[in-house]
């Protein structure tokens, strides 16, 4: 077993500074009795002089535009679940460790991924790319790997010889004991981790509990530490609170990649793809609006869904100011590997028909881009309809059309019983009988004829049968 | 100096042949128009492929579309779509069914907006998935119609765009430019500009003369 821990020690600043791109002064509080007292601040604020402890308004004094929230340890833990279901596409043993970590299980990922040095990399990228700021250590206990993540040790370790040589000279405070045992170690002189472990056991575990040693035992190999299994949901559903108001669409792109980033970890992990993202932007003081983007074609890749997502935002007019978005995906759907070509060369910006349909309905509108296909019917204005692309019913046509239609026949004006468009019209082909529809209440009798007139305009005309000398234009051979 | 060596230097341009910057996509060179008398004016021998070709005319309904629909046709029965953006009317499936065009490969969008009309060419025409994009934009102006033929490039797609014949006094970077006007039994078309060479006489495309 090969441990890889996750160690996020600015996790109560990062769920709100993750949100938005450039670092505004930002400070998280939390409550103390009746002062609220600064708990973290990001570099910006801690420029403009702000450290943790001041009291809040002293901090506002110093720095009038400081955003401030307050700590939020739902959200913490949510973003922490949020990660684990990223990093489900890593492996199927994970592990929470509450409230600021994560353990994966990744001894049976390394051949898929390329060694353990290439997996390392791509979990500290996409932990980036998320917008933590994590120390990643790899060990062959979970303990052990945690304890040298928040001694921020990077060279990753293989075996329990060389794990217990490097745990001996970490500081005591990587230990998660209470303040009041800390302090009584130090009291007795012990300064590293090794320390404690020289003295006698019996006399440990008078003074500071059983559990103490089994904790070192643990870190050490000598303790099985059984972990319980993260399960990630069934349906995707992220949240991310966002620093300050935001009060134009495209700065919550930057925001909604985030969540995107966590939705392909999801889909990655159940080899899945989406067709419809769903995106709430949440108000202070409205319900909150929802935004939706449908695929054609089931995918989990983060780039055309940010496109997609972008177009959707440019047209979206905000109702008011967003402080939060909570994306959830419905129907993950299988995707099956595609067969690929070995020999087709594909330029790298080339698209294939459903992402062009896609990008276009969401910037055009869903309505706005379709298919045509034939009808059978012998009424003309019934002969074809709008139909979803790639929709067709094959129909053996045989006579002439003109490649216009009008939507509405246009009535034409008659000279001496002969019509007339720009000039008079001379009937070169026809008559053609077509009377139809008598079961619905649209039927029609009219005597079709090819029309061109001086400027060898030609055009599709009829006239009703046996009613007045009226014509109406139909359509026009383009 | 042998004349090898001379056709290898970077300072001589030939002007018989049009190499076609291949971006990358494979792509068949030019695709026959369907009329041997207009295949024999045009360079490669038909409509040219990744470029954008312009069609100028005073009236509607004189047989512009038909003289493209053989060459769509067939590019609809390939793998490639074929686009129609705010075409005037409604484009007629069964005729374009008689025709020979494969319905399953078509896409018809009207935009509100000129520009939504305009970035929905250059998309369509920069993604490679349609063979041709024909469209009818209200007076897109240079720098524009310069975007719409690096697109067509870059997807190895053919556009067509409809203007009206004030446009034939502009300049366009557009790679063929046709003006269409009536005849009695057909059309009339001159090569107002094509890649290669100037044009002669004005092309007479007899109506319904395609060979398919």
């Amino acid at each position: 077993m090969l441990w890889l821990s996750l160690y996020l020690p600015h996790l109560a600043l990062e769920v709100f500074a993750r949100g938005e791109r450039r670092a505004a002064p930002l400070a998280i509080y939390i409550q103390q009795g009746n002062r609220q007292l600064v708990h973290v601040r990001n570099r910006a604020a801690a420029q403009r002089g702000i450290r943790p402890g001041m009291p809040i308004n002293a901090a506002l004094a110093l720095c009038a535009e400081l955003n401030i929230r307050a700590r939020d340890e739902a959200a913490e833990a949510a973003a922490l679940h949020g990660l684990a279901v990223w990093a489900g596409q890593f492996t199927s043993l994970l592990s929470v460790q509450s409230p600021q970590g994560l353990l994966l299980e990744i001894e049976g990922s390394l051949l898929l991924f390329g060694g353990l040095e290439a997996l390392r990399e791509h979990i500290a990228q996409g932990v980036a790319e998320l917008g933590y700021r994590a120390r990643l250590a790899v060990a062959s206990t979970p303990l052990g790997a945690w304890l040298l993540a928040r001694a921020g040790y990077t060279q990753s370790v293989t075996d329990l010889p060389t794990l217990t040589r490097v745990l001996h000279p970490l500081p005591l405070s990587v230990l998660e004991c209470p303040v009041q045992d800390l302090a009584a170690l130090r009291g007795l002189g012990l300064r590293h981790v090794g320390d404690c472990v020289r003295l006698p056991r019996a006399g440990l575990a008078k003074r500071f509990g059983e559990d103490f040693l089994d904790y070192l035992d643990k870190a050490f190999g000598l303790r099985p530490d059984p972990r319980p299994r993260f399960n990630a949901p069934e349906q995707f559903s992220a949240q991310l609170p966002l620093p300050a108001e935001v009060t134009h669409s495209e700065a919550l792109l930057f925001a909604a990649r985030r969540l995107i980033v966590e939705l392909q970890g999801f889909l990655l992990a159940r080899g899945a793809g989406v067709q419809t993202l769903v995106l709430d932007l949440l108000h202070a003081d409205h319900a909150c609006s929802t935004l939706s983007v449908g695929l054609v074609r089931p995918t989990r890749d983060a780039e055309h869904l940010t496109s997609l997502l972008r177009e959707t935002l440019e047209r979206h007019q905000l109702i008011a100011p967003v402080e939060g978005l909570v994306m959830h995906a419905e129907h993950a759907i299988e995707l099956h590997g595609s067969h690929r070509d070995l020999f087709t060369s594909r330029h790298p910006e080339h698209r294939d028909w459903q992402q062009l349909v896609e990008q276009l309905r969401a910037r055009l509108g869903e309505d706005r881009i379709s298919g045509v296909c034939t009808c059978s019917d012998h009424r003309p204005e019934l002969a074809w309809r709008y139909c979803p692309p790639g929709e067709n019913v094959r129909l053996s046509v045989g006579r002439l059309r003109p490649v216009w239609l009008l939507p509405h026949p246009q009535l034409l004006v008659s000279v001496d019983a002969q019509p007339w468009m720009d000039g008079e019209l001379n009937l070169t082909r026809g008559p053609e009988r077509i009377e139809s529809g008598w079961w619905d209440d649209n039927d029609i009798g009219r005597d079709y004829f090819i029309a061109e007139n001086a400027r060898h305009e030609r055009f599709w005309i009829y006239r009703e049968i046996g009613a007045s000398v009226q014509w109406f234009l139909h359509g026009v051979f383009a | 100096m042998s004349l090898d060596r001379i056709l290898q230097r970077a300072d001589i341009w030939r002007g018989g042949d049009h190499a076609l910057r291949d971006k990358g996509a494979a792509v068949q060179r030019s695709v026959p128009s369907g009329y041997a008398e207009l295949d024999a004016q045009l360079p490669g021998g038909g409509w040219p492929m990744g470029a954008l070709a312009e069609l100028l005319l005073e009236q509607q309904g004189i047989g512009e579309v038909q003289l493209l629909l053989p060459a769509l046709a067939q590019l609809s029965r390939g793998e490639r779509w074929l686009m129609w953006i705010s075409p005037p009317y409604l484009p007629y499936a069964p005729a374009l069914a008689t025709a020979g065009v494969e319905l399953t490969h078509m896409l018809i969008t009207r935009p509100r907006t000129q520009r939504d009309a305009l970035w929905a060419m250059e998309q369509a025409l920069r993604s490679g998935a349609c063979a041709a994009v024909l469209a009818w934009l209200e007076e897109p102006d240079p720098q524009a119609v310069r975007r719409l033929q690096l697109a067509a490039e870059t997807g190895g797609s053919l556009g067509v765009l409809f203007r009206p014949l004030q446009a034939a006094a502009q300049a366009s970077p557009a790679a063929l430019r046709l003006q269409l006007s009536a005849a009695a039994d057909g059309l009339e078309v001159q090569i107002i500009k094509r890649r290669g060479g100037w044009s002669r006489q004005p092309v007479r495309v007899r109506r319904g003369h395609a060979v398919a």
